[in-house]
């Protein structure tokens, strides 16, 4: 009998340990963006002790599509074709409601060729986390500008942009998503309080992650840099979040944080840094995006979170079983059914 | 023919001396959006009902209110229904056409039209009726908003009148179109009524055409090709539909939603299904592949140039073997072609569709019956070979009215496929998603949610070793891929056989399928009474090409290949399986003016290529 107990490893509420939330080894560049929000993504899942198997990643084409294959590699995942990721989660979704949808995208993928399937995605509510790893730049084709690279922004060969960008941000929110905010690769805290949040969310969640491009877009005059960002930052809150499964313990002044009570009960805590933000409401949410366009900020932080609204699955009405499995027996209507549409049209 | 010598009617000089039974086509000449839809069926209802064979063919344009359109009824003992080329009876509604529907009619039609067009001036080798309706509907319908509505049920009085069509008949078919409302019913019989009895006093009879009461059709139902196929989906056991409207396949969906909401909502008010329609056709095939990679049974219906938009995501669901149906009603050509007007112009591009080595497979309807029974094997071969199925009808079948014995209730239980679940899982420790552990070259696969750790595997493209592990080894690719060809070469004794009718001797056969069918079984029998050709005829029902297929063309020297395109499209994919040997026997019959092929045009050209 060994007299010295060894180390029990660590485990999360279900019992699973880091390592059942691993991926494959990365293939992207050393210090690339999208690695560090594969390693968030991994932390929140096992802090929230998310059963993996429960979870359906999908992504789009471009090395931000491809991050899937670095985390989680115990659930499912689709790496389907470029721009035309929010379809195929739909249909995922719709066979089985109970699965967890985590869309990865980049922001070509998304502002360009994606636009189209991005904003009825947004548009319907659907419950999934979409995560737009935005780096300004289309990284797996080699450096050239995206939709969401800002105005006077320096390609390395010098190229400037002079097209206005899309904001996915105030996008989504003008569309119906749910719960929206802007983060940083860089903002371990920030962004893994985030997606926990957005475990906890019913609706689509739109996470637009800054995630530096190492390799095409992190010079001088790249508004997409490390540099830049740092510099730049304006946090509209400090969050933090208190899963459901856990006592809340530390009590809030509602005078200067906003409480928010997510669909499975845990609360996230929103502390404002500017006084009178409200994350519930939309049109400020869009003003305030518009402000930060207007002062060159990158504006971090939920911008909007609305727990109210009914997803799209709730819209379907469809039985509580998932679609997929359902047997025969449900699925085939009985004789006396065929007889009958035949009667009709005798 | 069934004809009689009778004594000559009125004034009809050498015409009406014939008395034609149950074979005739009548044409109603109208204005899109006039509400004539009713009367028509009305009419075409009321000879079924005495039991004759017919279809009912609407030519419509591409609008929704203020242009010409034609509905066509054919009435036919012999139960030829597909479109016959000549119109025996105009029944002339529309000012704007008349001229040219009246000078192209074949001499000693007969021609019933609104008196003021003043029509029977125009030949003086036709019969011709005159009716005035306006005075006739005012007479019924004291409130002057409804009278357009109703005015063409008079023509249905008339024509039943005309023809001998029992009133009993119509009065039967008006109570079943307006069902609960009777209001309407009623006021449309007075119409039908008021027609009848004018036409009683006022018409003689000249033509030779008559409907008389005979037996064949007792039992059976009317029904478009979309609305059948929307009730085989649901007996299919579909669970996901995704669509974006775009004729001629609109209507399958919209039937399959009433369908649905009858009968698979279940006890507790929820449905076991979703429809959702989608942003376009790029969506509608990602979430049929999301859902069908998710486990469910998903489709969607679209026409040609929804599948080129799915061109993509269908390759991407050759490589990643996801199951899907895809129901394409085929039409002619681009948006702004002919988009209300049938055509058989996808089957090259949809064999193929997507980039690098993909080929699809294809089932090919030709009647509704069929709409329905494929929409079961569809499903069925998507899942067994995890692959996307094409289900290719067209605009005749999908939405015109056709014949049909009942629909029998699905015998093959639904099959899903190699999926594991967690038992199997449990069982075995692991599974290599691309593996051909069979030999038909179809692995077996797992659904997202199945509680099991090592349930998961990679979906991506080509790049995969068998295990589904990332991969750009030339090897995993050239196994891969001989695999999918092994997958592909299996469905060949999977897919729907082709219906031979063969007699002992000819040398000649016909390859046709689809909507194509109709117009052949009745050009053979005028090959063979005007031209004493004897000809074999295999009717294609699916591609990849069954075994049954090349037999056919190896026992005969000629093998006319008719279709509705130009290019000779399945001739070009039978050209591709065949034995070089045998591909010179291969002659193309191509119909491609946008009408459902005619008998006739297949014989004149067929006999003209045998040198008769
Ligand atoms: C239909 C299609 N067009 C073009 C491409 C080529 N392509 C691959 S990735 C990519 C851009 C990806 O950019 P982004 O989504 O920003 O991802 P990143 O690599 O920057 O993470 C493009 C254009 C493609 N795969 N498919
Ligand atoms: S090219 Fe850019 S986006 Fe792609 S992996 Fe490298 S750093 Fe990341
Ligand atoms: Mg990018």
């Amino acid at each position: 009998m060994a007299t010295t107990p060894t180390a029990e490893p660590k485990s999360n509420r279900i019992g699973l340990s880091v390592i059942d939330y691993k991926g494959g080894k990365t293939t992207l560049c050393a210090g690339c963006g999208h690695n560090a929000i594969s390693e968030r993504i991994i932390e929140a899942m096992y802090d929230m002790g998310v059963q993996p198997e429960r979870v359906a990643k999908l992504s789009g084409i471009g090395c931000s599509s491809k991050s899937p294959a670095y985390f989680m590699n115990r659930s499912h995942s689709f790496n389907s074709v470029h721009g035309r990721m929010p379809s195929v989660a739909t249909g995922a979704m719709l066979a089985n409601r109970n699965l967890i949808a985590l869309g990865v995208s980049g922001d070509g993928d998304t502002a360009s060729i994606g636009i189209g399937q991005f904003v009825h995605l947004m548009r319907r509510n659907l419950p999934m986390i979409y995560i737009i790893e935005d780096n300004g730049v289309y990284g797996l084709t080699k450096g050239q500008f995206s939709a969401t690279a800002d105005l006077g922004s320096k390609l390395k060969s010098g190229v400037i942009n002079d097209l206005p960008p899309i904001d996915t941000c105030g996008l989504a929110i003008e569309l119906g998503a749910t719960f929206v905010g802007r983060s940083f690769s860089g903002d371990k805290r920030q962004l893994s309080t985030m997606l926990k949040a957005a475990i906890a969310h019913h609706g689509t969640v739109m996470l637009d992650v800054v995630s530096p491009c190492v390799t095409f877009n992190d010079h001088e005059g790249s508004t997409k840099s490390y540099k830049y960002v740092k510099d730049h930052e304006e946090t509209l809150q400090e969050m933090s979040f208190v899963p459901h499964f856990e006592e809340i313990d530390v009590e809030y002044d509602p005078g200067t944080t906003v409480n928010v009570t997510m669909h499975d009960g845990s609360s996230l805590r929103l502390r404002k840094l500017e006084e009178d933000y409200d994350p519930t409401n939309r049109i400020a949410a869009m003003t305030r995006l518009s402000q930060a366009h207007e002062h060159g900020e990158v504006l971090t932080g939920v911008f909007y979170v609305n727990t109210k609204a009914p997803s799209f699955l709730d819209m379907l009405n469809m039985v509580d079983q998932p679609l997929a499995t359902l047997p025969e027996s449900v699925t085939r209507p009985g004789k006396a059914a065929l007889e009958a549409a035949m009667e009709e049209l005798r | 023919m069934a004809t009689t010598d009778i004594a000559p009617q009125g004034t009809g000089g050498q015409l009406g001396r014939k008395r034609i039974v149950n074979d005739m086509s009548i044409q109603v000449a109208t204005v899109n959006g006039s509400g004539s839809q009713s009367s028509n069926t009305v009419l075409l209802r009321a000879i079924f009902q005495m039991g004759v064979p017919i279809s009912g063919k609407n030519l419509f344009p591409s609008n929704i209110a203020g242009l010409p359109t034609w509905y066509t009824i054919r009435a036919n003992k012999d139960g030829y229904i597909g479109r016959k080329k000549e119109i025996d009876f105009l029944v002339a509604m529309n000012a704007e056409t008349a001229q040219d529907d009246v000078m192209s009619l074949a001499a000693g039609a007969s021609v019933l039209y609104d008196e003021p067009l003043g029509l029977d001036k125009l030949r003086n080798d036709l019969i011709f009726y005159s009716v005035p309706y306006d005075k006739l509907v005012a007479a019924v319908c004291p409130e002057a908003k409804l009278r357009k509505l109703v005015k063409n049920m008079v023509y249905v009085g008339v024509v039943a009148q005309l023809l001998e069509i029992e009133m009993g008949e119509v009065e039967k078919a008006i109570r079943k179109q307006f069902a609960a409302k009777v209001k309407a019913a009623n006021l449309n019989l007075a119409a039908a009524q008021a027609g009848f009895d004018y036409a009683k006093a006022s018409l003689q009879k000249r033509g030779a055409f008559y409907i008389e009461r005979m037996n064949k059709t007792a039992g059976k139902i009317i029904i478009d090709g979309n609305s059948a196929a929307a009730l085989g989906c649901m007996f299919a056991g579909c669970t996901v539909v995704t669509w974006y409207p775009i004729t001629p396949s609109s209507s399958l969906v919209e039937t399959m939603i009433d369908y649905m909401k009858d009968y698979r909502i279940g006890p507790d008010g929820k449905a076991t299904f979703a429809i959702v329609q989608a942003e376009d056709e790029l969506a509608a095939i990602g979430m049929v592949i999301g859902a069908g990679w998710a486990g469910a049974r998903s489709m969607t219906a679209t026409a040609g140039p929804g599948i080129s938009l799915m061109a993509e995501f269908a390759g991407l669901a050759y490589y990643a073997e996801i199951p899907g149906v895809i129901w394409d009603i085929q039409r002619v050509g681009p948006s702004t072609g002919l988009p209300t007007r049938t055509s058989q112009g996808d089957i090259l591009c949809t064999a193929f569709l997507s980039h690098g080595d993909t080929k699809h497979i294809m089932l090919i309807p030709n009647s509704a019956a069929e709409c329905f029974s494929m929409a079961s094997d569809a499903f069925n071969l998507a899942e067994q070979f995890q692959t996307l199925v094409f289900v290719m009808s067209d605009l005749d079948l999908g939405m015109n009215n056709w014949m049909s014995d009942p629909f029998e209730y699905p015998t093959t239980p639904i099959k899903r496929g190699k999926v594991l679940d967690k038992a199997d899982l449990e069982k075995l420790g692991g599974f290599a998603r691309y593996r051909d552990l069979d030999g038909d070259g179809v692995g077996y696969r797992t659904l997202p949610g199945t509680e099991h750790p090592a349930a998961a595997y990679f979906t991506r493209g080509s790049g995969h070793n068998d295990k589904s592990n990332y991969s750009e080894r030339p090897d995993d690719y050239e196994n891969n891929m001989e695999r999918l060809n092994r997958k592909f070469e299996t469905a060949r004794s999977f897919v729907p056989r082709p219906e031979i009718l063969k007699g002992e001797k000819a040398k000649i056969g016909i390859i046709a399928y689809g909507t194509s069918h109709w117009g052949i079984i009745e050009s053979r029998d005028q090959l063979r009474n005007e031209y004493a050709i004897e000809t074999d005829y295999l009717r294609l029902r699916a591609y990849p090409f069954t075994r049954e297929v090349h037999d056919f063309i190896e026992q005969h020297e000629r093998v006319y290949v008719v279709e509705q395109n130009r290019d000779a499209q399945m001739l070009t994919l039978l050209k591709l399986d065949l034995k070089p040997e045998l591909t010179t026997r291969l002659r193309s019959i191509s119909h491609l003016d946008g009408l459902p092929l005619d008998a006739r045009s297949v014989t004149d050209e067929l006999s003209t290529m045998e040198g008769k």
